[in-house]
């Protein structure tokens, strides 16, 4: 193992992916000559050229359709949307096309793609800048939808993504680009498989589930709940689509509590489909209703002091476990 | 023509019976357009249509029963009964798809045509779309990036005067279109579309310039369509002396004088209409006893395998 930065693991994933597969390319605005608006891209159009990796014009819905085209007959694009924000005005191309043709062609035409790009708040970018997107796409049949927390899972995920023979909608952090975790050494490929949750902590006393940027929000507060005695197990699914519950109701069944927490908005997504699974998949085992702490259901402010409030804070992660746990 | 002719009035028969649900868009009219890009295109190249698309798929040498058993909601279909007719699909003929949001598909024309150039493939893009596109940002983005990477592709609006209810004064402030080539840096062309010799030529022209690397070309082809916009339409937006007076221009017709002209007998193309009628009759045949799409091939047809990597 050695520690990169979430942006470097990125990076690699992407830098292996195009080494080992010539169909593979990226495609996005400012990706190759600006280096990437967050550097992710560094370095790649030196090694690749511009024939492999693509600027384009502010065009989301172009060239994500571009994409889609490109891989309906074969090649295996990576489309980076400078934020997820942006996505918005390529939703049609995504939803439409790109989770439809397979099942409209009968299984004729596979669309191996990737969608990849900084996703939720970053600081103080205001409501139009700061959507948490997977509620949007983890809805659709068709998608796979990844939101790796650790450099890890953004490596081993993003390369199993590029993979994949379906389209991949892939949610990276403006926050966590620079967060540096252990990463397997070069040389040693590690393929991260779509659809599989992760145990990042072991506890006994209550299971929180996170991912994202909260996923930090909650080791933090986890480590201020043990020196209160109280031993969090935390989850994190990695992938939201499709969506693994096995590990999550394992550890409730050890619990007997647990509580979610997302960036996201409160009505439905990942956040609301967790806790409908397990209050089934889990009934019997439930000491305490289940409890989201989630992003507040507003627009997200500018002003640093209401931000902090809106997004899911140590604070409130420690009341819900507490509450749940019947604890003061 | 012909065949395409009595696909689409068969069609229509049948979803007055209710074999045929949803929306059923039919091609009458606008024959030589399918018939003339087909005869345009090499086998290898890509084909994209609207919703509006059983007459390209049939130009391009789908079977009739496959086409019609794809109405029909059956497996035998050519997208298994999952498409319906707004959705039909012929990968093997390289026809991409009948695509349903207008202006979404125009993209992924830029894309398959990226792809060849990417992969220094021979392979030419052809992409119909309708007057209403034109004023779409789909429209907008894919001819702006195919503009810009010189693709291979060639788009083609095929200008029914109408986009669903609404005539083209209404819609745009151009009247030929064509020039909306210009702001994308590419060729511009417009012709009458109901003459499928004429139309052949011009869309052979467009071809050639993107196979020889000279980049996209806009076509615009007027046409017309003798039935409303889907079989809900009573098209009563139009008058009946227009829709009369189009009809004099009426595709199928301007071939059988030009055939007879040349000294083909008359008692010869009867004989073609009648083994065109008997093949569709065998289409509908073919389609009503054919067994009903299938839920398995529903479920798994949402995601594709992943292969072992």
């Amino acid at each position: 193992m050695r520690e990169l930065r979430y942006r470097e693991a990125l990076r690699e994933a992407m830098l292996e992916e195009m080494r080992r597969d010539g169909n593979v390319f990226l495609m996005g605005e400012e990706v190759g000559h600006y280096q990437g608006a967050y550097k992710v891209s560094e370095g790649l159009l030196d090694e690749f050229g511009e024939r492999r990796v693509i600027d384009t014009p502010i065009a989301e819905a172009g060239f994500a359709g571009v994409g889609i085209g490109a891989a309906m007959v074969g090649l295996r694009p990576i489309i980076e949307f400078m934020t997820w924000n942006f996505s918005f005005v390529a939703f049609d191309q995504i939803i439409s096309n790109a989770a439809k043709v397979y099942q409209m062609s009968a299984g004729a035409i596979q669309v191996p793609i990737v969608f990849r790009g900084p996703n939720g708040a970053a600081k103080q970018v205001a409501s139009q800048h700061s959507h948490s997107c997977a509620p949007f796409y983890t809805s659709i049949p068709g998608l796979h939808v990844i939101q790796p927390s650790t450099p890890r899972d953004a490596k081993g995920l993003l390369k199993s993504a590029i993979r994949s023979n379906n389209p991949v909608v892939f949610l990276e952090g403006e926050t966590l680009y620079g967060v540096m975790g252990d990463v397997p050494d070069e040389g040693v490929e590690e393929l991260i498989p779509i659809g599989q949750s992760r145990l990042a902590r072991p506890g006994t006393d209550c299971t929180i589930v996170t991912w994202g940027r909260p996923y930090y929000t909650v080791l933090a507060a986890a480590e201020r709940l043990a020196a209160e005695g109280i031993e969090c197990e935390v989850i994190d699914p990695r992938t939201l689509r499709p969506l693994d519950t096995a590990l999550m109701v394992q550890s409730v069944k050890k619990t007997n509590r647990c509580v979610v927490v997302h960036e996201h908005w409160p009505y439905g997504g990942p956040g609301a489909e967790i806790v409908d699974r397990l209050q089934r998949e889990a009934f019997d085992y439930l000491d305490a209703p289940l409890e989201r702490v989630t992003g507040l259901d507003v627009p997200m402010p500018y002003a640093l002091n209401l931000e902090d409030k809106v997004l899911p804070t140590e604070e409130r992660v420690i009341d819900a476990v507490k509450r749940v746990s019947y604890a003061k | 023509m012909m065949t395409i002719r009595r696909f689409e009035e068969e069609a229509a028969r049948n979803y007055a019976k209710g074999k045929i649900g949803g929306f059923l868009h039919l091609y009458i009219g606008q024959e030589a357009i399918a018939v003339a890009a087909a005869e345009a295109l090499e086998d290898r190249d890509y084909i994209f249509q609207t919703y509006r698309d059983h007459g390209i798929a049939l130009a391009r040498g789908m079977s009739p029963e496959a086409a019609m058993a794809e109405l029909f909601g059956k497996d035998t279909g050519c997208s298994r009964g999952l498409g319906g007719s707004m959705h039909y699909f012929d990968v093997e003929r390289g026809f991409l798809g009948g695509w349903a949001i207008v202006g979404g598909h125009l993209a992924l024309a830029a894309g398959t045509a990226f792809k060849s150039k990417y992969a220094g493939e021979d392979r030419v893009t052809i992409c119909f779309f309708g007057d209403g596109s034109t004023n779409i940002g789909g429209f907008h983005e894919a001819l702006s990036l195919a503009g810009l990477w010189k693709l291979p592709v060639v788009f083609v609006c095929e200008n029914n005067q109408y986009a669903m209810g609404t005539p083209l004064e209404r819609t745009s402030p151009l009247k030929d279109l064509s020039v909306k080539a210009q702001g994308y840096g590419m060729a511009g062309d417009r012709c009458e579309g109901h003459d499928v010799e004429v139309v052949q030529e011009r869309l052979a022209e467009a071809v050639e310039r993107a196979r020889n690397g000279g980049g996209p070309t806009f076509v615009e082809i007027l046409t017309y369509r003798f039935r409303g916009h889907s079989m809900s339409d009573p098209a009563k937006y139009r008058t009946r002396t227009e829709l009369e007076q189009r009809k004099q221009q009426d595709p199928l017709g301007v071939v059988r004088e030009r055939l007879m002209g040349i000294g083909v007998d008359e008692n010869t193309l009867d004989d073609i209409d009648l083994e065109v009628d008997a093949e569709i009759e065998e289409a509908v045949r073919f389609a009503d006893e054919s067994e009903p799409a299938r839920e398995d091939v529903m479920m798994s047809s949402v995601l594709s395998p992943e292969a072992d990597s």
